[in-house]
């Protein structure tokens, strides 16, 4: 650009020559970004393609069946998907349940009644929490929340609502510390952020007239929260919530250390249990390569996949909506 | 909508006075009361594993730590490989990703004209930033480790690159979208070409927020342990080739952790506070710098 100052008073071949090599350099440009945008499809499609097609031995061996069977015996060649489809999905559960409150709770406090100062200060110490490695999550739930469950939490529960009728299933048991409890609590503590953060974007961005017109009548914080923002941002809520979901759906190395690891299900809360990610974790490094046992793991990967992949598609389905309101 | 007809209602309560408004009054408090509750736990809890972290690991930081390689329990050692292990796995899984994220981020927000294409990628990235890290190692042990026969740093440092990818994809697509329609309008007419444009103007006025993208990549891959299990493995000697299997933080505090040996759970420990300390600094920093650039640019 530097040798003419400008096309109308250069000569005639010169544009023709520059604009010619503007144009290649434009084509070579954009053949290298579509092939990047090309790249990440075949990755994707990649993950997809070995994940089944590896698991093709167990689908085949088992049929539908491997969906509903418990069985997990390397010995007699036996494997099922129920028992960590049923601990995934019971985790992911108990985490929401809890992580949705809380999520909510911060969020509402943030917005609504926080000083200044201080709000900032919050926003970003609940955003690091969302930093910190899982496998820290993992270590200090194994450490520090494992024996506290074990001596305070699950000898009182199994006392005073062991024998409550039918509730009381869920809480009896040896008080391991260990299992599908303490896992969804930490998977809670590890997702509140995430639906946090989501929350906390979408009540900022509430049109201000609207909060205002109902304080001018009367309305307390809690009755604009109520009725004029959850649902104006019920969609984007929605949103955050299943992003959260699919964050806990796929978390393994903190499940790995609290869930205890037992092939096992049933009722109660305290029992250990297995999530499909903890288990690929702790049994592929011991399945040989070709065997039935690595199969069933892929086959359980390709599982996994199609359930986050449902979850996180609404999750875009509903943040899509919610920005275009 | 339904938030226009929740007014009258509300004022009718207020305007009642008595029981009516005693029990708004209470509703109200023990809401405020519940969540000033709840974020207190939140942040009870960060700083619980905060201070776990710091008491349980800075006992067992010393020279030794960064200097000696670990080894076998009750003989000292430190985590020197695991450390070099980390940062050669990120920084080459950094230096993988970048380009590429940058390119597919450059082709969401420029090549509109693609239409499905685009929006298909943008789908796909979206999708890779939240696939459960394990299946990404499961995928690259099938496609590299199984071929090649054994574990290797280099398989380490891939699955990184396919973690790292589409959080580059998606702050450079957010970044070069905040670039004023104005200033590639001036460079057009300056005449330079399209491809240019891109570079030298839009990504340098985006350049902070996309430096921070990648900061902020980088603290989440240093973390990751599930997909090094299966293709760094992990090494308890000096390891720095990529050909062979590579030690790391995250692996490291995984199986020293889960062991019986005291020593061994102290360097967990210590691991953990290490790692925990980088990624955070990295995110506090990060969070700084786009916030200073951001208020720069406006």
């Amino acid at each position: 650009m530097m040798e003419c100052p400008s096309p109308i008073t250069a000569h005639g071949r010169s544009v023709s020559d520059r604009n010619a090599h503007a144009r290649s350099g434009d084509i070579l440009f954009g053949m290298i970004a579509r092939l990047a945008g090309w790249f990440i499809l075949l990755i994707m499609a990649g993950i997809i393609l070995v994940l089944v097609w590896g698991g093709r031995q167990a689908f085949l061996a088992f049929g539908p069946g491997f969906m509903t069977s418990t069985a997990w015996n390397p010995i007699s060649h036996h494997f099922g998907a129920a028992t960590s489809i049923f601990g995934t999905l019971v985790t992911t559960g108990l985490a929401l349940l809890f992580a949705i409150p809380f999520a909510f709770g911060v969020a509402f406090w943030l917005v609504e009644m926080a000083p200044l100062a201080l709000a900032r200060f919050i926003e970003t110490a609940v955003q690091l929490l969302a930093a910190v490695p899982s496998i820290i999550f993992g270590m200090w739930g194994f450490f520090i929340v494992v024996p506290f469950m074990a001596h305070y939490v699950e000898p009182l529960a199994t006392h005073y609502l062991g024998h409550v009728p039918g509730l009381g299933l869920l809480f009896r048991g040896a008080p391991y510390g260990t299992g599908l409890l303490t896992g969804g609590i930490i998977l809670a503590i590890m997702v509140t952020p995430f639906i946090c953060s989501v929350m906390t974007d979408v009540f900022v961005s509430i049109p201000a007239v609207l909060k205002e017109s109902a304080f001018g009548l009367g309305a307390t914080r809690w009755e604009v929260m109520r009725q004029v923002v959850l649902p104006w941002s019920r969609q984007a809520v929605m949103g955050g919530i299943m992003l959260g979901t699919g964050r806990a759906l796929g978390e393994t190395m903190a499940v790995t250390f609290v869930i205890g690891n037992s092939n096992h299900l049933g009722w109660s809360l305290f029992a250990p249990g297995n999530t499909i990610a903890s288990l690929i974790a702790l049994e592929f490094p011991e399945s040989a390569a070709g065997s039935l046992k690595l199969s069933a793991l892929l086959a359980l990967g390709a599982i996994l996949m199609v359930i986050s992949f449902i979850t996180l598609a609404c999750s875009r389905i509903f943040l899509q909506r919610g920005k275009m309101n | 909508m339904s938030a226009q007809k929740s007014p009258p209602g509300i004022a009718g309560g207020w305007q009642r006075g008595g029981a009516q408004a005693v029990r708004r009054r209470l509703v109200e408090r023990s809401v405020s009361v519940l969540c000033n509750v709840a974020t207190a736990i939140v942040l009870f809890l960060l700083f619980s594993i905060l201070w776990t972290l710091v008491t349980r690991g800075a006992a067992g930081l010393s020279l030794a730590t960064f200097v000696h390689s670990t080894r076998a329990p009750g003989s000292g050692g430190g985590l020197a490989n695991a450390i070099i292990g980390s940062c050669e796995q990120t920084g080459l899984a950094a230096l993988i990703g970048t380009p590429v994220g940058m390119m597919t981020g450059i082709y969401l927000s420029e090549f509109g004209q693609d239409g499905r294409i685009v929006q298909l990628v943008r789908f796909v990235s979206d999708m890779l930033l939240s696939v459960p890290s394990i299946l990404v190692g499961l995928f690259i042990y099938l496609i590299v480790v199984e071929p090649a026969g054994h574990f290797s740093g280099m398989a380490g440092t891939l699955s990184l690159a396919v973690l790292f990818i589409p959080i580059v994809v998606r702050t450079t697509e957010d970044m070069l979208r905040l670039v004023p329609r104005a200033m590639r309008e001036a460079a057009y007419a300056l005449g330079a070409p399209g491809w240019r444009v891109i570079l030298s103007v839009c990504l340098r006025a985006a350049r902070g927020g996309i430096m921070t993208g990648i900061l902020l990549a980088l603290a989440r891959i240093s973390g990751e342990t599930a997909p090094l299990l299966f293709t760094s493995l992990g090494n308890l000697n000096w390891s720095t080739s990529l050909n062979a299997p590579m030690a790391s933080l995250p692996v490291t505090i995984y199986q020293y952790a889960g062991s019986a040996y005291d020593d061994w759970v102290q360097m967990a420990w210590t691991g953990a506070l290490l790692i925990t300390v980088a990624v955070l600094a990295t995110n506090i920093l990060a969070r700084w710098w786009l916030t200073r650039n951001g208020s720069a640019q406006q």
